[in-house]
């Protein structure tokens, strides 16, 4: 599969609707696996690094998850493809800086993905929607058992998967889910839930993971340990977080919704003049206006079939998406007028918000 | 303990340190240190049998190999693990991919699987406060099998008597100049002063 076949392709995630999907994005589950015997990626030479690229790429191949799938080295993609990748979720930001010998595999309905040679061999991730995770772990589970079949994975009865950074020894399972939270803000909470959620050994991001503004009210939530406990413990832990999660959430905006109808009216009546008629529109400011939208959408202030709408909007205003679709570079200013000429198009059909 | 007086190294060659990795093999590490890759690999003819030893550089240059005609084969093994603690063994090196404690330290990466064996005490530290506990519970890789329990048969005989044992078998294999199963005992010896 070419990378503009994948471009064209609507995720699997997007068109489904797992539970809890007017406040749960989508499910993510990594796993970090290594080949026994072999230097970690981080640390091999360019030559070591190609020869567990080598050594892994007929297995892959072969998996019937990978059947047609986009298969690219890093090395051959330039950095607004890679960066689109990022933006869709499928590979990360680290991965996305490397060069020839690191490659992603990818298939078509974008629901797995593999990176060889980020900071360890592998990391096979599975994104689904909703709040999911159970599932989403039993897909990779599947894929990450017939792998083992086929190459020796470093492991040790102790430490669980060797990886390249202790902190992910064990299940070497990142479990994460994308919330959207938008009434949390608004009533002031969020920082409350956040450090509650850490405190029970759970960790906190934005949208593209590690010290990343949270930016549209969206927020990662994921496991922080992966030592010690088995994949179905931490996935059921967390999974019961995030429900309570859920239910301050639909409070929170019941609670909105009945004590300050004003200032619910105002900002989607803001969000939907400046998103329907802005000419120059920074992405923080877009993404802002979207959380809106979409609030109004789940509330029943706005035609629900608008939520589907906005979660491809949100991919597709991004930076490496606007250059993509305008098949040259832009400059930041540039990218902000195709931004809001983007939005103005695709809103265009959008009803008035109903008052409260 | 004797000193073999007719040690003359007859050839000796030098790999730098930059070679390749490749499958780490237990034969490449320094007979010394038991820690650093080794470099250097000396060959003597002692009595008319060839003897083996692979060094690291900096036990090589403690050991005075730098200098053929000053070094002894037979007192290098003979002065292990008694008065001679080197510098080197306060730089943790990985014998499988050359990975530095310091290195480790500064980036929080590992070089290779090997690693945390080199670096099992520092990383069980980390583990404590980086973790929900210290014994993996997830699951295991299908062809992967657990280690046979190291002796299932008969208690082995009390720490103190075995370490007696084994320091009688070094002498021996020392005064018959066995030199490689000398090199064993010693391993042996310190594995058993250790645990
Ligand atoms: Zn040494
Ligand atoms: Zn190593």
């Amino acid at each position: 599969m070419k990378f503009n076949a994948l471009l064209r392709r609507t995720p699997e995630w997007m068109q489904t609707s797992g539970p809890h999907r007017d406040i749960v994005i989508t499910s993510r589950i990594r796993l970090a696996r290594n080949l026994e015997g072999e230097l970690f990626p981080g640390w091999a030479k360019k030559e070591g690094r190609f020869e567990v690229l080598a050594k892994l790429l007929p297995h892959l191949n072969s998996l019937p998850e990978f059947q047609d799938a986009f298969i690219e080295d890093m090395g051959d993609l330039d950095q607004i493809k890679k960066q689109v990748l990022v933006e869709k979720h499928l590979i990360s930001r680290e991965q996305a800086a490397k060069s020839a010998g690191s490659a992603a595999i990818i298939n078509p309905e974008q629901s797995i993905s593999i990176m060889v040679n980020e900071e360890d061999h592998l990391r096979i991730q599975s994104i689904r929607s909703g709040l999911d995770l159970t599932q989403a772990f039993a897909v990779l589970d599947r894929l990450d058992t017939e792998l083992s079949t086929r190459v020796t994975y470093a492991f040790d009865a102790q430490l669980g998967f060797l990886t390249a950074c202790p902190t992910n020894l064990g299940t070497g399972m990142r479990a994460s889910a994308m919330l959207h939270l938008p009434a949390l803000v608004l009533s002031d909470s969020m920082n409350q839930v956040i450090s509650a959620v850490q405190k029970i050994g759970l960790a906190v991001r934005g949208l593209y993971g590690e010290g990343t503004e949270a930016l549209a009210n969206l927020f990662q939530i994921s496991n922080q340990h992966t030592l010690g406990e088995n994949e179905l413990d931490i996935i059921a832990r967390l999974e019961k977080v995030i429900e309570q999660i859920i239910n301050h959430e639909r409070n929170a905006r019941a609670k909105l919704l009945q004590d300050d109808p004003n200032r619910i009216n105002d900002h989607l009546g803001r969000a939907y003049a400046i998103l329907r008629h802005a000419h120059i529109l920074e992405s923080k400011e877009a993404f802002n206006h979207l959380s809106m939208l979409r609030m109004g959408s789940d509330t029943g202030l706005l035609p629900v079939e608008l939520g589907k709408l906005l979660d491809t909007v949100l991919v597709e205003i991004q930076p490496a998406h606007l250059q993509i679709a305008s098949q040259k570079k832009l400059t930041a200013p540039e990218r902000d007028v195709m931004r809001a000429q983007m939005l103005r198009e695709k809103l265009q059909q959008l009803p008035e918000p109903r008052l409260l | 303990m004797q000193m073999p007086v007719d040690l003359k190294p007859q050839q000796m060659r030098y790999i730098p340190p930059d070679t390749p990795f490749r499958h780490p093999s237990p034969s490449m590490q320094c007979d010394v240190c038991q820690q650093n890759p080794a470099t250097v690999f000396l060959t003597q003819i002692l009595k008319g049998e060839l003897q083996k030893v692979n060094l690291c550089e900096a036990c090589s240059k403690a050991k005075g190999v730098t200098d053929p005609t000053g070094f002894a084969l037979a007192e290098m093994l003979w002065g292990l693990g008694t008065t001679d603690t080197s510098e080197v063994a306060r730089e943790r090196i990985c014998p499988a991919c050359k990975l530095s404690q310091s290195i480790f330290r500064k980036s929080g990466r590992l070089g290779c699987s090997m690693c945390y064996q080199t670096f099992r005490e520092s990383i069980n530290h980390l583990l404590k406060a980086m973790h929900k506990g210290v014994q993996h519970t997830g699951k295991t890789p299908a062809k992967w099998e657990p280690p046979a329990p190291a002796v299932a048969a008969p208690a082995p005989d009390p720490p103190v008597n075995r370490l007696h044992d084994l320091q009688l078998s070094l002498q021996l294999a020392v005064d018959g100049e066995q030199y490689e199963e000398a090199a064993r005992l010693r391993d042996e010896i310190k594995r058993e002063e250790s645990s």
